[in-house]
């Protein structure tokens, strides 16, 4: 018989799995504790708990953590780390040192159903869902777990797009019962997927990222998508009419491509578009992917668009291109070697 | 913190719809009638669930505007939360259903029309409301009885209905992928726009072929099945 996968569990689902154990209700928060608080891998680790409760465990359930494959180390700090997952998959996170802070960008899927243009994930397709457990296994299992002081959902895959599990895994790294991280170091990053981000807006007090990319309509459709069903215009109205208090931040991702969404026209559409609204863009340098037709703007190009915008009265930052050498920059995320493809269906 | 779908559900406008019959076209395939509530345009979709339990699917229109009931086309996936449900519904059974949304939307332009599978659908709508005129289309399956609707485009098509069967030879389909068929197309015509609708996996392959044979980005359209 299969064993129950416990890393990952909220409580409720902890006491269920205790009761059907025969155990005491006490034992939830001592295997929650263990669990979340102090990073137990095995069953005998969990030394508050009775010698046969530990049996019991042992014989019905399994923690369900697991410990990266392999890891890049980059010449600029940034390692990228390869977690399998159910059915022999593979996912990638990325780990970014940075000064006084580090940031570990974690995937939501294997592979990723959107096809946008200009993404390496794209590539694969969608290959599964990761559960709750699998997506904070990557914080968990990181050896440099310690030193994390941010999250970015912003690795393979639309998190939006497995809205339950990335919302669950929200809830254990956020909760006193978790991890007790602050909303305010993690941002989901969703390309517009409007009724599950006001889900999220709703339910959660974390950052949000907005893959923008162009702000016309025909321009984005050939880009992304998902414009044909959620158009970004009603994506910025859905963030209008939500009160974000004056604590949570969202964002505008902005991959510069040379010649296609770096011009004057762009900077005055965008400023139409989040005329007033209290946010901020990020531009990003495109890193080529193979067979792509796109490129990167230049970097006099990058600035003179950044200044533009900022004299429009909009927040905008630059990137900086991270794990270029390791394939673990912004999109290039990608197990495809690793994926036994499915039978297509054409 | 709610983590469950019924918060995900609230937020799409969805409103029951009684169902008003579910016909099996090919051993895999479905059509799902139910009534038209609202006006549309070909290439449409609606996202529909049969309760607060299974979160809602967007499905290409495949009936036309003029015509008196909304249809969708749908396989049955084993392992879906939706279709093996949708498959066992019947005549009157309640549908949460949205109005009808979506700009993978068809006209009267020069295009080629690429699916696999259930992607076929939009164009179907669109060949209804009159907009094959200039048209080609594409389709690729695994078998034979994979080529949902070949009836009406061969008829409307003719010589301009490729049918690409990766898994049968028959009379009339060319036994490969599709994207062999795009291989070995020498020249592709540079000044028209292709639409692509399907699974991720075919888009992101179709688009990169045609790419590569020099068509622009902005003459590509893709849908998927999100």
């Amino acid at each position: 018989m299969e064993k129950i996968t416990l890393f990952g569990k909220t409580p409720d689902e902890l006491k269920q799995v205790v009761g059907e154990l025969g155990m005491k209700p006490f034992a939830t928060k001592q295997i929650a504790e263990w669990l979340y608080k102090k990073h137990a891998r095995t069953f005998d680790e969990m030394t508050n708990i009775s010698l046969k409760d530990r049996q019991r465990l042992n014989e019905k359930c399994s923690i369900g953590l697991e410990t990266f494959s392999n890891v890049q180390s980059s010449a600029d700090g940034t390692k990228k780390y390869l977690f399998p997952t159910e059915k022999n998959r593979f996912i990638e996170a990325a780990y970014i040192p940075d000064d006084d802070r580090a940031t570990l960008c974690v995937s939501s899927q294997v592979g990723c159903k959107m096809g946008c243009l200009f993404c390496m994930t794209g590539k694969q397709g969608f290959q599964s869902q990761l559960s709750s457990g699998e997506i904070v296994n990557q914080i968990s299992s990181l050896p440099e777990r310690e030193k994390l002081t941010n999250i970015v959902y912003m690795g393979m895959g639309e998190p939006f797009d497995n809205l339950e599990n990335v919302m669950k895994s929200l809830e254990l790294l956020t909760s006193d019962w978790g991890y007790a991280m602050s909303p305010r170091r993690i941002t989901v990053s969703t390309i517009g997927m409007i009724p599950a981000m006001k889900h999220f807006l709703e339910k959660s007090e974390c950052h949000l990222a907005v893959s923008m990319h162009t702000p016309f309509h025909e321009e984005r459709k050939k880009l992304m998508p998902i414009e044909n069903v959620f158009p970004i215009a009603e994506v910025i109205e859905t963030l209008r009419a939500f009160d974000m208090g004056r604590q949570r931040r969202v964002s505008f991702e902005y991959i510069m491509f040379k010649g296609l969404n770096d011009s004057t026209k762009h900077v005055n559409e965008i400023a139409r578009l989040l005329n007033g609204m209290r946010c901020r863009i990020n531009l990003i340098r495109f890193h080529p992917i193979p067979d792509t037709p796109l490129e990167s703007s230049d970097e006099t190009v990058i600035q003179q668009f950044r200044e533009a915008l900022v004299k429009k009265g909009i927040r905008t930052t630059i990137r900086a291109s991270r794990g270029q050498d390791i394939f673990a920059a912004c999109g290039l995320l990608s197990t495809k070697a690793l994926v036994k493809m499915q039978t297509p269906d054409f | 913190m709610d983590t469950g779908l019924s918060g995900f559900i609230k937020k799409l406008p969805l409103k029951p719809l009684s169902l008003i019959n579910i016909n099996q076209i090919s051993p895999d395939a479905y059509i799902l009638s139910l009534p038209k509530t609202h006006d549309f345009l070909p290439g449409q979709v609606v996202a529909i669930t049969l309760d607060a339990s299974v979160a809602p699917r967007l499905y290409s229109l495949c009936s036309a505007p003029k015509d008196e009931t909304m249809q969708i086309l749908f396989s049955v996936k084993p392992e879906g939360l939706l279709t093996p449900k949708l498959v066992n519904c019947s005549k009157g059974d309640q549908l949460l259903v949205s109005t009808p949304f979506g700009a993978f939307l068809g006209d009267e332009q020069p295009a080629w029309w690429i699916a696999s599978g259930t992607g076929v659908a939009p164009y179907r709508s669109m060949l209804r409301a009159g907009l094959d005129h200039n048209k080609k289309l594409i389709h690729g399956g695994r078998f034979a009885h994979n080529f949902y609707f070949q009836d009406e485009f061969a008829s409307a098509l003719n010589d301009n209905y490729i049918r690409c069967c990766s898994q049968e030879s028959g009379d009339g389909l060319y036994h490969g992928r599709l994207t062999t068929w795009l291989h070995e197309q020498q020249q592709l015509p540079a000044h028209q726009m292709y639409y692509l609708c399907g699974s991720a996996e075919m888009v992101v392959e179709v688009r990169d072929i045609l790419i590569g044979k020099g068509i622009a980005i902005e003459r590509i359209m893709s849908e998927i099945y999100f």
